[in-house]
């Protein structure tokens, strides 16, 4: 290295990053990054799925080496070999995925691996309190003698924050620390950091929620095909802004325009539909053509509502699609002879067998469309595969892969592909974009609106209220398992939708 | 096949017959007999044929995610109810009586599966359990139909069944026809239908099957029954063999069915299943003992080698898995 190309290291403290790229193969998924992280601030890098983030990531953690560039960190050069040696060093990653044993309490997770003992012993005492000491340093007083299956997504978050920073922490990586969390829930995530950076720690934020984003970071780094294309102060930056940059082109309106509805024909009526425990009584009706938003907190029983209209857990109550009324479906294959499909929130644990290829994974509802004579039709089965590609525009490395290697957003639209295959005229889409990278969220409303354009009904459950008031002609607000109110036109708005979640106020009937 | 064929794991999908090629071409080194038509056709491949048919049938409870432990006792009480059947028709008896002897075999295994099956299902109780409960319900309802001691069919009627298990059509045994064929009519089930894709996405996530609309306990009662029948094809086999069946019928039988299973390349946490490749295994379990006596091996110490010779394969099984 020459001396010139030194010098970024040798001046600057914190945590720097210099001409990092990394390949793997032919395929180049980093190319000559170079970024400064200092203490006490707040640096996002933000970027669409497959644009280098969690590479980035990976190499500041020490999960992954550089093909070649340089780290170091106030000046002294680093070269990990694993996370310890990063994590001995203080710099600390924050996995997005909650890897928590559940049956444990949270101090037993923080400490599991490496518990306190009194000479053979656990010691359980100090344990509780050092983790109390811990959580109360975040600004949370989690119980940390609490079971993790009793605790919201939220607390099991703050634990999984508190159990990557029991150990000494400098530099604190957040990959989407909020993804499965509503906005309100959000807000504990953001105390966290708040209160870390106070202590001078410099936080790496990677988030696909450009509005956090905006609210927290102080410097916004864009990556995208692998290379750093912006960097600026985070004041100087709108949401939208950030959206132009990460996908590089004007992305346009986020939300297609909404159509206004002429056909007030009844799709779904629902009436007395009780989800023990999670719902209380649910009446709503859908119309055809028409995008109905559920919205609400986690554990508002939105998804347990419609969980229990298509058989996958007990209820009762009444459904009708248009005229006679019908006790709850018995199964989802009895839905979905009648025409309604189901979209599950969890596209990993419930949607796609992610060790099975795309085909079967495509083609598992509606297998019998496939056969002849009782027997599969491969060529049938490919030819749907390759509809799908183009009609979804779904991108996959190669036909036998795996489907649980595409990215998000690809699952997402092999999932809504699945559901479609079947040719529902009701679709209940639950989260439709959780995970996924902007651009393809725009794909997926573009899909949703065309669908409802064409005369299908559809309802989108959702924890983002901007999707919401962008997509939906009608929004019913949950809390506690009740439905508390209709929102229609004017009043679609995120104060409205917010006082009727939080049960701060409830609409009139 | 593209679904069951990914090119990228096509060793991984070879390895079983790999094995069983290497095995052989060894076999032929230690002892020249060991090639032969009567020993390898005749002797070999005739003798693995029960453990073959019962793992094809463990092939689809275990690419279902299940595991089936009684199979071994089921095989002796479904012996012994057609024994005790044959018995009671001997006066005259002849092909047609042996022919609803078989019936009746295929019947138990049936209902047997279905038994195992509804426990699972209805009963929510874990495959590993409801099995292990009927692998001691069966044994002890032989040992009791057979008075504590063993059950035989006369010499006569054993004369008209002997056939069924020792003669050959063209030059090949009965019994690896039996096994060819059960092995055919379970490819193309687990392959080419849908119930076979259900099998496969129940193994793989139930999850995902229930929210595709799989009926979770229909495809899983069903494997259990596939496996019944398996095992009354096995016993109409074991049956004329030595016309008699003892406390040692069908003991361990379980254990070498799934290692039959595993050996083939199906994993014990279900979600693949490979025909053919366990078919393989079952040769292949059954040719290691045969090399073993052929090279005058202790008799005693045949077990202890075969058991480490599997733990090998499996761990380089396990090491092409990892690529």
């Amino acid at each position: 290295m020459s001396p010139d190309q030194s010098t970024p290291i040798k001046e600057n403290q914190g945590l720097v990053a210099f001409q990092l790229s990394k390949a793997f193969g032919e395929n180049s998924v980093l190319q000559d990054v170079s970024l400064i992280f200092q203490r006490g601030k707040v640096h996002a890098v933000i970027g669409e799925n497959g644009a280098g983030k969690s590479t980035l990531m990976k190499i500041l953690g020490g999960y992954q080496l550089p093909s070649s560039g340089t780290l170091a960190l106030d000046g002294k050069l680093l070269h990990f070999t694993g996370p310890k040696e990063a994590e001995a060093l203080g710099i600390v990653l924050v996995h997005q995925e909650i890897l928590l044993a559940p049956h444990l309490t949270v101090a037993e997770n923080i400490f599991l691996g490496r518990e306190l003992r009194i000479g053979p012993f656990v010691d359980d005492e100090a344990m509780n309190a050092k983790a109390s000491a811990l959580l109360s340093n975040l600004g949370s007083n989690l119980d940390p003698r609490a079971r993790v299956e009793n605790l919201t997504i939220a607390n099991r978050q703050i634990a999984q924050i508190a159990r990557a920073l029991s150990g000494h922490h400098d530099f604190i990586i957040f990959d989407e620390p909020t993804a499965a969390l509503t906005p309100v829930e959000s807000e504990a995530v953001f105390t966290v950091i708040q209160n870390l950076k106070n202590q001078n720690c410099g936080i790496i934020y990677i988030s696909h929620k450009l509005d956090e984003v905006k609210r927290l970071a102080d410097t916004v780094s864009v990556l995208r095909d692998g290379k750093l294309v912006a960097q600026q102060p985070a004041k100087k930056l709108k949401a939208v802004d950030m959206a132009h940059l990460m996908v590089g082109r004007e992305l346009g309106a986020l939300y297609p325009p909404k159509v206004i509805r002429t056909n007030s024909e009844v799709a779904l009526q629902v009436e007395n539909l009780i989800v023990p425990p999670s719902l209380s009584s649910a009446n709503f009706v859908l119309h055809k053509g028409e995008i109905l938003g559920f919205a609400g907190l986690i554990g508002a029983g939105r998804t347990e509502l419609f969980e229990g209209l298509l058989g996958l857990r007990p209820a009762t109550g009444r459904v009708s699609l248009g005229n006679k009324f019908n006790s709850v479906f018995s199964s989802v294959a009895a839905a979905a002879k009648a025409g309604l499909a189901y979209v599950t929130e969890d596209r990993k644990g419930k949607g796609l067998l992610l060790n099975l290829e795309l085909t079967p994974n495509l083609t598992l509802s509606t297998l019998q469309q496939f056969t002849n004579a009782g027997f599969i039709q491969h060529r049938l089965e490919s030819a749907a595969l390759d509809i799908a590609f183009s009609r979804y525009d779904i991108r996959a490395r190669s036909r036998d892969m795996d489907a649980g290697r595409l990215s998000g957003g690809n699952q997402q639209k092999l999932l809504l592909a699945k559901t479609l295959q079947a040719d529902p005229s009701i679709i209940i889409i639950d989260e439709p974009t959780r995970g996924v990278d902007i651009g393809a969220k725009k794909q997926i409303y573009e899909l949703i609106a065309k669908l409802a354009q064409s005369g299908k009904s559809i309802i989108v459950i959702s924890s983002e209220m901007p999707e919401l008031i962008g997509l939906c002609h009608r929004i019913v607000v949950m809390h506690r398992g009740q439905l508390v109110g209709t929102l229609v036109g004017s009043d679609i708005n995120e104060r409205k939708i917010v006082t009727l979640a939080t049960g701060t106020e409830k609409q009139a009937a | 096949m593209n679904f069951t064929f990914k090119n990228q794991f096509s060793l991984k999908h070879a390895a079983p017959f790999i094995a069983l090629i290497g095995l052989i071409l060894l076999g032929s080194l230690v002892n020249p007999h060991f090639l032969s038509y009567s020993n390898l056709i005749q002797n070999v491949a005739t003798r693995s044929s029960f453990i073959a048919i019962i793992a094809i049938g463990a092939t689809f409870v275990m690419a279902g995610g299940g595991l089936d432990l009684s199979v071994g006792s089921m095989a002796a009480f479904t012996a012994g109810t057609m024994i005790l059947f044959l018995k009671a028709n001997e006066q005259g008896a002849g092909a047609g009586i042996i022919a609803l002897s078989m019936l009746l075999a295929l019947a138990v295994g049936l209902a047997c599966g279905l038994f195992n099956g509804l426990v699972i299902t209805l009963g929510r109780i874990e495959p590993f359990i409801a099995t292990l409960g009927s692998m001691v319900i069966l044994r002890s309802l032989f040992t009791y139909l057979a008075n504590g001691g063993s059950l035989s069919i006369s010499p006569a009627l054993k004369d008209i069944y002997a056939p069924v298990y020792e003669g050959s059509f063209l030059g090949v045994p009965i019994p690896l026809l039996a096994i060819l064929g059960v092995g055919a009519v379970a490819a193309v089930l687990l392959y080419k239908t849908p119930f076979g894709r259900h099998v496969i996405a129940v193994g793989s996530n139930e999850d995902v099957a229930r929210y595709s609309g799989v009926s979770l306990s229909r495809v899983k009662v069903l494997t259990y029954m596939i496996q019944g029948l398996c095992v009354g094809v096995a016993v109409i086999l074991y049956v004329p063999r030595l016309g008699s069946a003892n406390s040692a019928t069908g003991l361990y039988w379980e254990l070498q069915a799934i290692t039959a299973v595993v050996v083939g390349g199906t994993l014990l946490k279900g979600g693949q299943g490979h025909v053919w490749g366990t078919i393989a295994g079952a040769f292949f379990l059954e040719i290691i003992g045969n090399i073993l006596t052929l090279s005058n091996v202790n008799v005693y110490l045949i077990g202890a080698v075969q058991g480490v010779i599997i733990i090998i394969a499996m761990l380089i099984q396990r090491g092409i898995n990892r690529r």
